[in-house]
């Protein structure tokens, strides 16, 4: 799976497409990563062992500011949210597309550059589009608004 | 051998720094804002009130830690750890002076920061999700949102710098600034940056998922005892952090006359900090569809157009490039 990489050695070939080679020069990041993740452990558990223990009959219910809780807390969201998640996943593979060619802006030269032009010009148009259809707005809108507007004066009729 | 020791130093001695800055923080950030509303600010533990942090500390910890029977247990714990791992984490990529840093020149240096701070994400929407508390739910998907649209773009903000540097490591981009801070060429850059590095810390005046005003404490309502003390070390770990990236990338990192690096580098981070509180004093929290509209409508148009500038200035003064 993991093979580590000495520098002195050249890149080691892979044996099978499954295997990275890890530099040798990272370890003081895994030493540091496990030792942040015992700290965590520890201020976590420690307060499990020093803390009081109480009873009440109250205790067990979700805080909802005193009310009394009624049903359950996995409420049906609005899809605005799933909309977001969808942006978010257009917009930031562009993103990356723009880091990889950012590092080597004078390597790939105008060609590259009007190449990306064309890539973000691309993408500012599905923004625009999106805009257009209200996909950035939050709460109703304009045409929604307009629509309920409609129905609530046929229905007073 | 030297080199080892040294290496073994900084990873004791950073993580240990920056729970003390998160730590310290908390008194700095009370005192402050008390002097900016006329207040005293908490002054009784020890002398000017130094030792607040340990009293609180002692208090968090002694409190009990209580997993809500409602909850989903294996998550619910994990959810406070992921963001005090990736905040602390993420020390590990900044050069705080030549030879003190852990791993300051690792290539991907700003990806590894990227990359730490979308985890951090998790982090809320899972204690939001597995409290089982409305409020909690609620915090957790309007956090997750965004920072979910901060970060395309506080990615894309970085770009400007890596364009002018041609470079990930942080080490390389705070040598390139020897000639002149990077605040200047890419002014934009750096504003759009600290807005996103505020609402990716959910800091005010971008502590939606947490306004205490509408949703009691957003996803962490169900958190207690040093849980609940987890997520405001995470919190503070987050500000420390993105102080430190504003001073290595748009103000020079270490580098300044007379004094010795360590000291810079420490003082323009204390600035930023000082910046970041003076905001949560002075700035009200926008609405929530406000908040989206920033980001989609105008930070990330902007960002988008930062790069486009800063590319093609790169390219039309370092020659046609061939």
């Amino acid at each position: 799976m993991f093979r580590l990489w000495y520098k002195e050695y050249g890149y080691p070939h892979p044996s099978s497409p499954f295997e990275v080679a890890i530099p040798m020069t990272l370890w003081p990041l895994a030493v540091y990563t496990g030792l942040v993740l015992i700290m965590v452990g520890t201020v976590i558990a420690l307060s499990h062992f020093l803390g009081e223990r109480h009873t009440g009959a109250a205790r067990d219910e979700p805080y909802e500011s005193g009310i009394l809780p009624t049903g359950s807390a996995r409420l049906r969201v609005s899809n605005k949210f799933y909309l977001v998640a969808l942006l978010f996943v257009l917009f930031d593979l562009e993103a990356v597309f723009i880091f990889a060619w950012a590092v080597a802006v004078p390597e790939l030269g105008w060609v590259g550059y009007f190449g990306l032009l064309f890539f973000i010009g691309l993408l500012v148009v599905g923004l625009i589009y999106e805009w257009r259809q209200g996909a950035l707005d939050w709460g109703r809108t304009r045409r929604a608004k307009e629509r309920a507007d409609a129905a609530r004066r046929s229905s007073k009729q | 051998m030297t080199e080892t020791i040294r290496l073994l130093l900084c990873i004791l001695i950073i993580p240990n720094v920056v729970l003390g800055m998160a730590a310290g923080l908390i008194l700095l950030e009370r005192r402050l804002l008390a002097v900016w509303q006329e207040r005293l600010g908490p002054n009784r533990v020890g002398p000017f009130g130094l030792l607040q942090p340990l009293a609180d500390a002692i208090k968090l910890l002694t409190k009990e830690d209580w997993i809500p029977p409602f909850a989903d247990r294996p998550v619910f714990v994990i959810a406070p750890a992921i963001v005090m791992a990736t905040g602390i984490l993420t020390c590990a990529i900044l050069p705080i002076a030549p030879g003190v840093g852990i791993v300051d020149d690792l290539n991907i240096g700003l990806l590894f920061f990227l990359a730490m701070s979308s985890l951090g994400a998790y982090s809320v929407l899972l204690a939001g999700w597995s409290s089982n508390n409305k409020y909690s739910l609620i915090g957790g998907l309007r956090s997750a949102a965004q920072m979910l649209s901060y970060e395309v773009f506080m990615g894309l903000s970085l770009m400007g710098v890596v364009i002018l540097t041609g470079t990930f490591s942080l080490r390389e981009i705070v040598e390139a600034q020897r000639d002149g801070w990077f605040f200047i060429p890419q002014f934009l850059g750096m504003v759009i940056f600290m807005l996103a590095g505020l609402a990716e810390t959910h800091r005010m005046p971008f502590d939606l998922p947490e306004a205490e005003a509408e949703l009691v404490a957003g996803f962490h309502t169900e958190y207690s005892s040093m849980k609940f003390g987890v997520f405001f070390i995470g919190e503070y770990a987050g500000v420390v952090v993105v102080s430190a990236l504003m001073t290595t990338l748009f103000f020079g990192g270490w580098l300044g006359p007379w004094l010795p690096p360590i000291v810079w580098f420490m003082l323009k981070t204390l600035t930023f900090i000082c910046l970041f509180i003076l905001m949560r004093a002075t700035l009200p929290r926008p609405r929530y569809d406000q908040l989206m509209a920033l980001g989609w409508k105008v930070m990330l148009p902007l960002s988008l157009l930062n790069v486009v500038v800063t590319g093609a200035i790169k390219l039309a003064t370092t020659g046609d490039g061939g």
